[in-house]
């Protein structure tokens, strides 16, 4: 039991990542590559308020959250709007280039060590049966969880929610129907640059924070997404921990060397036999 | 006329070329190695400019060529190409990891340039290779020192979990290799990546076989999270690390999962609570007091070994003069002196010179070193 406690909390922070990759492939069509990057900063700028300049938690973490949406509009404007003749292609390529320049910046930001802080909740070791979960584990679990419903939500019923999607299916009509497609990009940008800085978050104190971190974890978060279809909100999050819980029941069955080799095995797997996705759709569908 | 000028101009231009000591250094100060290779650099820098500052090694100012490897095998390759062939270097030092030193053995060979690594593995200085040198401890030493720790407690039940790189490589195979000579039985043999952020599935595999000790082998924050995944799953073990956390982050990162983790160490961390008559004493405290001061953060043991491998340069240097040979045979029989490391007997046939007496074996208690018997 213990592979699956754990395995749901690694599991719970790829679909965090995952549904990052989700928002911007809805509206964009595109992956970004620099996913990872925004967790990474994310738990860097905690560390910085948390640490540096000593605010409490509950105004450190607000002041994060919005340096993200921030971050994201940015990001967007500066790496995305301003490419000439944009197709998927170049697209991709310049948010890998971007990632590469994050973590560049990170790295002459924070120093190549890795950061730590102190845990947001009491450490408690919740004995359940067969296993134990941390408080900490605990906390990433319900606020992933509270994150995808209220991102779910917020694109089943809301207004905005509907442009996001409209935008996906059809820019160009979208566009026709008084969507204004270019807001709606920057703002999935910033949403899912909200998302990196979430995991960030919740995850620093628990595996602490370095320049390099983003990598591994959108790579992960990346086959997470795969795993439970490009595009679909709740197979993101099912692909995050189911991805999780293999990767932890792989652990004990074979050499633990291998663990990481297992994400990558998924990518592929899923790549060839089941391209969509385990909870994809079919694009084409009505609004 | 024109010409006696022109071979005074070539003169008084080729002369500062060659009243000057050449030393290449090769440090990983970016890439996940660089909490090892930064210190390391900062020491160099410190010492070469000590050094000048009182006039040179033999009236000759050392002029320092560094660059950075970022941990990488083939950047490790073509700096050192570069060092010999374009900055004509009498010596390097460096570079900061094991594989990148073992990648550029035969080059030092090749081009007849002493290297001195600051790597750990036995494998760079076993088989023997003329020019190069190491200055910290090997993993054997460090594996012997656990061993015989745990054969005094009347253990032999051990549990080993190890990263997947050339420092955990290496301290595997020691592991491995030495359990038998010591007694020991291997029960279970994980192994976790730099970037894994959760060992809870390794660790309950691990618990299920019972040991009397878990002993971990890594650097960076990895073993940290080890720590504290222990903690978590309430494993009894005593929990053994390697020389490779002995720096005060490790203490931080881990928090409390830190306290009463046992590990082998070189003295430098202790050095001001080693006994006033300890011969390593007035070394240790002499470069941790230098470095504290300059850089505003607490000594680790690697910037001790880029230390030691100064040292080695310079006795070189003072006593055999910049020709490769002459160095060599004069770093080679210099005979026993005391580092920062522990105490070296460099020899023809061994190029390291340091023994399990460089290690002590120290406990985290209430947040810092103390020494154990």
């Amino acid at each position: 039991m213990q592979f699956f406690y754990s395995g749901i909390t690694s599991g719970s922070i790829f679909a965090l990542v995952a549904l990052g990759f989700n928002i911007i492939y809805n509206t964009t069509g595109i992956i970004n590559f620099a996913q990872g990057e925004f967790v990474m900063i994310g738990g860097m700028l905690i560390y910085t308020l948390l640490s540096i300049y000593g605010l409490p938690f509950l105004i450190a973490a607000p002041l994060a959250l919005m340096a993200a949406l921030i971050l994201g509009a940015i990001f967007e404007r500066v790496f995305i709007k301003s490419v000439r003749s944009p197709n998927e292609i170049k697209l991709i390529t310049i948010t890998i280039a971007a990632s590469i320049i994050l973590r560049g910046l990170g790295m002459v930001i924070w120093g190549r060590n890795s950061l730590s802080v102190d845990a947001y909740v009491p450490y408690k070791i919740l004995e359940l049966p067969a296993g134990t979960l941390t408080s900490n584990s605990l906390l990433v679990i319900i606020v992933s969880l509270i994150t995808a419903f209220s991102l779910s939500l917020f694109f089943k019923r809301s207004s905005l929610g509907k442009a996001f999607r409209a935008c996906y299916d059809d820019k160009i009509a979208a566009g026709i129907c008084g969507v204004d497609v270019s807001k709606i990009r920057m703002l999935a940008f910033a949403i899912a640059a909200l998302l990196g800085v979430i995991a960030g978050i919740v995850t620093t104190p628990i595996t602490y924070v370095t320049y390099t971190d983003g990598i591994m974890t959108g790579l992960k978060g990346f086959a997470a997404a795969i795993l439970g279809g490009l595009g679909s909100f709740w197979g993101g999050v099912a692909g995050g921990l189911l991805l999780g819980i293999f990767e932890g029941f792989f652990a004990s069955v074979f050499p633990s060397g291998y663990k990481d080799a297992f994400a990558f095995l998924v990518i592929l797997a899923v790549l060839f036999l089941r391209p969509k996705g385990l909870f994809g759709k079919k694009k084409a569908e009505r609004l | 006329m024109k010409k006696l000028l022109g071979v005074v101009l070539i003169l008084v231009l080729a002369v500062p070329l060659y009243a000057e000591i050449r030393l290449g250094a090769l440090f990983a100060v970016t890439g996940p190695a660089s909490f090892l290779g930064l210190p390391e650099k900062q020491t160099l820098e410190m010492l070469v400019e000590e050094i000048n500052k009182e006039g040179g090694i033999a009236g000759e100012k050392v002029k320092l060529f560094l660059y950075d490897t970022k941990g990488l095998d083939t950047e490790a390759r073509k700096k050192f190409i570069r060092l010999v062939k374009k900055d004509k270097v009498d010596a390097v030092i460096g570079p900061t990891r094991s594989g990148s030193t073992l990648a550029i053995k035969e080059l030092a060979e090749r081009y007849k340039t002493p290297l001195l690594s600051c790597a750990a593995s036995k494998r760079i200085v076993q088989p023997l290779n003329k020019y190069v040198f190491k200055s910290p401890q090997s993993d054997t030493h460090a594996v012997g020192k656990i061993y015989n720790f745990l054969r005094k407690k009347g253990k032999s039940k051990v549990a080993i979990i190890t990263a997947q790189n050339g420092f955990g490589d290496s301290g595997r195979t020691e592991l491995l290799e030495l359990a038998e000579e010591y007694g020991m039985k291997i029960v279970a043999d994980e192994k976790f990546r730099d970037t894994d952020k959760d060992m809870t599935s390794q660790l309950t595999k691990i618990s299920e076989t019972n040991p009397d000790a878990i002993i971990c082998w890594g650097v960076g924050p990895a073993p940290a999270l080890v720590a504290k995944n222990a903690r978590q799953l309430g494993l009894e073990s005593m929990l053994i690390m390697s020389h490779g956390v002995a720096s005060k982050k490790f203490i931080e990162l881990a928090g409390e999962a830190a306290e009463g983790i046992i590990l082998p160490a070189g003295r430098l961390l202790v050095a001001d609570r080693l006994d006033k008559d300890s011969k390593y004493r007035s070394v240790l405290l002499k470069y941790k007091e230098a470095y504290e001061k300059r850089y505003d953060s607490s000594v680790s043991t690697f910037g001790g070994h880029a230390y030691d491998a100064f040292m080695m340069f310079k006795y070189g240097i003072e006593k055999g003069g910049k020709e490769a040979d002459k160095m060599i045979s004069a770093i080679e029989n210099r005979g026993p002196f005391i580092g920062t490391a522990g105490e070296f007997n460099i020899t023809a046939t061994d190029h390291n010179g340091l023994d399990k007496s460089a290690f002590v074996m120290l406990k985290i208690h209430n947040g810092d070193w103390e020494l154990i018997n």
